[in-house]
C-alpha cells in the first residue's frame, strides 16, 4: 500500500491547488476591464487600429497621445488589432453590441458591414473642407448605397521595384516618376535583364486574384459587368490581356521566374537582394523592406506603374469608420478630422510607406521626403487609382476564394489554357452571383 | 564425445560466444540498436529544428532575415528584436496575463474534472453513457458558431472583457476532453484497491483521498497540462472577449507582429514567440516528473 506520508502530501497539495484556483478566479474577476458608465467625465472613444509596422505604429500612438493631451474632454483609447483576424473580431463586436467607436479597415471589406447597418454615415458628420481634400473617385470606394461609411486615407498602388545595378548593366534606363513603361516596354526590358540563372521579373502570385484584377484595369478589363441590376462575370480580350502577358513571361519568353509563383511579395526579397530577380512588381509599400532589409550597398529604384491603354489600377484604400452604435459619433468624426488632417495623414502614410488619399497630404509628403526612396513615384501613382467594378460586388470574396484564385493558380502553373481559365471564372461567377 | 572441426576447445561453435548466443544475431542486434538511435536522433532533430530556427531568427538583424542562403548562426547577432518586442507590445504584461489565465484554467479544469470523471467511470448508468456521448459531441461545434452567443452571455453576466470570463470559457472548453481522458485513468485503477480500503475501515471520502487521488496523479498532471497548453495557446476567444489592451494575452499580442496577407515582422515575432515558449516549457519541466506511470504495477496480485 501507499506510504502514508506521501498520501498526506498529495492531499495537502490538492487542497492547496483547489484553494489557489478559487482564490485565483476571484482575483481574475477583479482583473476586468470594467465598463464605462459614461455618466460623467470625458467622452471615451475606443479606436481599433490595424497599424503594425514600427514607424506606423509609433505615428498612430503619437497622434492619439497628442489628441488626448489637447482634448481632455474627448479621450481616445488606442487598441491595436491585426489584419488577419479583424473581420471576425469586428463581426462579433458588432453582433454583440460592443464595437469600437472608430474602426480601421479597408474599403473592399467595409461594404458588408455598411450594408448590415453597422457603420455610421459620415457624410453629414464631416466638414466640406475635410471632404474636399480627397478626390471623389476615392470617396466612391467607401460609399455604399449612397452612404459614406469610411474615410479613405491610405492607398496602395502597384509599382515595380528594380535592382539599379542590373538595370545599368543591361542598359535599361529608369523612367521618370510621371512616365512609366508600357507593358510592351516592361516585357522587353525583362528580356534584357534575363540571363543564365537570372530572371528579369519575379511575379509573386501566391494570391493572384486581387493583383490580376487590379492590373486588368490597365486594359480596361472589368471582369464584373452589371446590367439591369444583374451582375455577371464576363471574360473578353480586355480581361485576358494581363493574365496572358504574365503567362507569356513565365512560359514564352521565360523572363519571369516560375519558382516565385507560390511566393508572397516578401518571399521574393532574398532572391531579389541576391540578384536572382532584377525586378519585383509589387506594392508601393515594398519600399519599406528595401530600406530596412537590403544589404549594404544594394541600390534599388522605384519604377512607376506599368501602362496598358491606361495606368489605371483599382484603389482599395484603408479606411477609418465610425460604428453606428457609437454614442459619440460627432466626437468620433471630430477626432477623424484631426487624425487625418494633411500633416497627420502624411505622417501616417510615411509610417506605412503608402500613398495618402489627401492631395495636400501627398504634396506635403513629397516635400518632406524630397521625393526620395520612391516617394515621387508613389505620389504620382495616386492619380491612376480608381474604384474597380469588383470592389462593388457582394459575392467577390467568395468568387475570389472558391473560383478565381484556384483557376488563376492553375493557369499560371500552365495546367489549363486561357480559354479554360475564362470558362472557370465565368462559371464561378454564375455560382456566386445567382 | 567427438569434436567436429567447427567446434572450438571451449565448446562453442564458430560465430558463437560462450554463453551460447551466436555472434551474428548479436551483431544484428547491435546494428539494429544503432539504427534505432539514428532514427531517434533524426526525430529529435526534426522536433527541435523549429525551436532552433526560432532562436536563430530572434537574434538576426533585418538584412540577415532575407538572405537567399540563410545561416543558422547569425553573423551579427542582435538583441534589437527582443527590445522591439517588449517595448512595442508590452509582452511582459501579456505573458503575465497568459500565465494567470492558463494556471487558473488548468487548476479549475482539474478540480471539476476529477470528481466528475470518477463518477462517470465508477457509477455506470445510462445517464453516464449519454453524458459521455454529449461530451464528445460538444467537441464538434466550431468556435465561430459559438462565439457570438458566448459573448452575449458573458456580457450579460458582466464577465466580458475580464480574465475571469476568459477562464470560464477555457474551463468549459477543456472540460469535455479532460473528462474523457481522466475517466480512462480512473478506470485503470483496480476496484480491488477501493474494496481493500473499505475492508480496512475507510469510508468513501477517505478512499478517494488516500487511495484514488494519489494513484490518479499522472492523469491529473496530464489533464492539467492539456488545460494549461490549450489556454496558453488560445487566440480567438481572447481576441474577441478582451477589449482592454492591458488585459490582452500573449497570442493576441504576438499576432500584432503579423501584417497584411501574411507578411510579418519576423525578427520581433520570433523574439516574442521564443519568450512565449519559456513559461510553457517551465510548466512542462515541473509537471513531467509526475507523469510517470506504472505505479500500479503489482498493486493487485492474482
Amino acid at each position: 500500500m501507499l506510504d502514508r506520508v506521501n498520501r498526506r502530501r498529495v492531499t495537502r497539495r490538492l487542497a492547496a491547488a483547489a484553494l489557489a484556483g478559487v482564490v485565483g478566479l476571484g482575483a481574475l474577476a477583479a482583473c476586468g476591464g470594467g465598463s464605462d458608465d459614461g455618466s460623467s467625465g470625458p467622452v471615451k472613444l475606443r479606436f481599433l487600429s490595424l497599424a503594425w509596422q514600427k514607424e506606423s505604429l509609433q505615428a498612430n500612438k503619437d497622434l492619439v497621445a497628442k489628441w488626448n493631451a489637447e482634448h481632455p474632454d474627448i479621450q481616445v483609447e488606442y487598441v491595436q488589432g491585426d489584419w488577419n483576424s479583424v473581420h471576425d473580431q469586428l463581426l462579433t463586436a458588432f453582433e454583440g453590441g460592443d464595437a469600437p467607436d472608430i474602426v480601421h479597415y479597408e474599403a473592399a471589406s467595409i461594404g458588408e458591414f455598411s450594408k448590415q447597418g453597422y457603420l455610421a454615415d459620415l457624410s453629414g458628420l464631416l466638414s466640406d473642407d475635410f471632404k474636399g481634400q480627397i478626390d471623389k473617385g476615392i470617396w466612391d470606394t467607401a460609399t455604399f448605397d449612397g452612404k459614406v461609411t469610411g474615410v479613405p486615407f491610405l492607398l496602395e498602388s502597384q509599382v515595380v521595384i528594380a535592382n539599379k545595378k542590373l538595370l545599368d548593366a543591361a542598359g535599361v534606363a529608369v523612367p521618370p516618376a510621371d512616365g512609366g513603361w508600357t507593358w510592351d516596354e516592361f516585357q522587353a526590358n525583362a528580356q534584357k535583364l534575363t540571363g543564365p540563372g537570372k530572371y528579369g521579373v519575379a511575379w509573386a502570385l501566391k494570391s493572384p486574384t486581387n493583383r490580376v484584377l487590379n492590373l486588368a484595369l490597365n486594359f480596361d478589363g472589368k471582369y464584373f459587368y452589371t446590367d439591369g441590376g444583374r451582375t455577371e462575370v464576363r471574360i473578353g480580350d480586355a480581361e485576358k490581356e494581363v493574365p496572358k502577358r504574365i503567362h507569356d513571361m513565365l512560359y514564352g519568353s521565360k523572363t519571369a521566374s516560375p519558382e516565385a509563383l507560390g511566393m508572397s511579395g516578401a518571399d521574393t526579397l532574398p532572391g531579389f537582394f541576391a540578384g536572382k530577380y532584377a525586378m519585383l512588381p509589387g506594392s508601393v509599400s515594398l519600399r519599406q523592406q528595401m530600406v530596412e532589409q537590403a544589404p549594404a550597398g544594394f541600390e534599388w529604384v522605384t519604377i512607376p506603374p506599368v501602362k496598358g491603354v491606361s495606368a489605371n489600377q483599382a484603389a482599395n484604400p484603408q479606411t477609418l469608420s465610425v460604428a453606428a452604435e457609437s454614442e459619440h459619433q460627432k466626437q468620433a468624426a471630430q477626432f477623424l478630422e484631426y487624425f487625418l488632417n494633411p500633416a497627420n495623414m502624411a505622417a501616417l502614410a510615411k509610417g506605412d510607406w503608402l500613398v495618402p488619399t489627401g492631395k495636400q497630404a501627398n504634396e506635403e509628403l513629397v516635400r518632406a521626403t524630397g521625393g526620395k526612396q520612391g516617394w515621387d513615384v508613389a505620389a504620382d501613382s495616386a492619380r491612376d487609382l480608381t474604384v474597380a467594378p469588383f470592389q462593388m460586388v457582394d459575392g467577390y470574396p467568395e468568387w475570389k476564394l472558391k473560383y478565381a484564385t484556384p483557376a488563376l493558380q492553375q493557369y499560371f502553373a500552365n495546367k489549363i489554357t486561357l480559354d479554360q481559365l475564362g470558362t472557370q471564372l465565368v462559371d464561378g461567377g454564375k455560382q456566386v452571383l445567382r | 564425445m567427438t569434436r567436429t572441426d567447427m567446434t572450438r576447445v571451449d565448446g562453442t561453435r564458430r560465430g558463437q560466444n560462450r554463453s551460447g548466443v551466436t555472434r551474428r544475431p548479436q551483431r544484428r542486434r547491435r546494428v539494429g540498436r544503432g539504427l534505432q538511435y539514428l532514427a531517434l536522433s533524426a526525430y529529435l532533430v526534426f522536433l527541435a529544428f523549429p525551436l532552433v530556427w526560432l532562436v536563430s531568427t530572434s537574434f538576426k538583424p533585418p538584412p540577415e532575415l532575407v538572405r537567399l542562403h540563410p545561416t543558422l548562426i547569425p553573423d551579427n547577432p542582435t538583441l534589437g528584436n527582443f527590445v522591439q518586442a517588449f517595448t512595442e507590445q508590452e509582452l511582459g504584461r501579456a505573458a503575465w496575463n497568459s500565465i494567470q489565465v492558463s494556471l487558473a484554467s488548468a487548476l479549475l479544469t482539474v478540480l471539476i474534472a476529477t470528481p466528475a470523471s470518477y463518477a462517470l467511470a465508477r457509477f455506470r448508468t445510462r445517464l453516464g453513457t449519454v453524458a459521455l456521448g454529449w461530451v464528445l459531441l460538444s467537441q464538434l461545434f466550431p468556435f465561430v458558431l459559438l462565439i457570438i452567443p458566448i459573448f452575449l452571455v458573458l456580457r450579460q453576466a458582466g464577465l466580458a472583457n475580464t480574465h475571469a470570463g476568459l477562464v470560464l470559457i477555457y474551463v468549459v472548453w477543456a472540460l469535455p476532453f479532460a473528462l474523457w481522458m481522466l475517466q480512462g485513468f480512473v478506470r485503470n485503477i483496480p476496484r480491488e484497491l477501493e474494496e481493500a480500503a473499505s475492508v480496512d475501515g475507510a469510508n468513501r471520502l477517505q478512499t478517494l483521498r488516500r487511495v484514488i487521488f494519489p494513484l490518479l496523479t499522472p492523469g491529473l498532471v496530464a489533464t492539467a497540462l492539456f488545460a494549461f497548453i490549450s489556454a496558453w495557446n488560445e487566440f480567438f476567444f481572447a481576441l474577441v472577449l478582451i477589449k482592454t489592451p492591458e488585459l490582452a494575452t500573449l497570442p493576441v499580442a504576438l499576432a500584432r507582429f503579423v501584417g497584411i496577407e501574411g507578411t510579418a515582422r519576423l525578427g520581433p515575432l520570433a523574439a516574442g514567440s521564443l519568450l512565449a515558449t519559456i513559461p510553457s516549457l517551465v510548466f512542462f519541466a515541473v509537471m513531467q516528473r509526475r507523469l510517470a506511470s506504472g505505479s500500479l504495477a503489482g498493486a493487485v496480485k492474482g
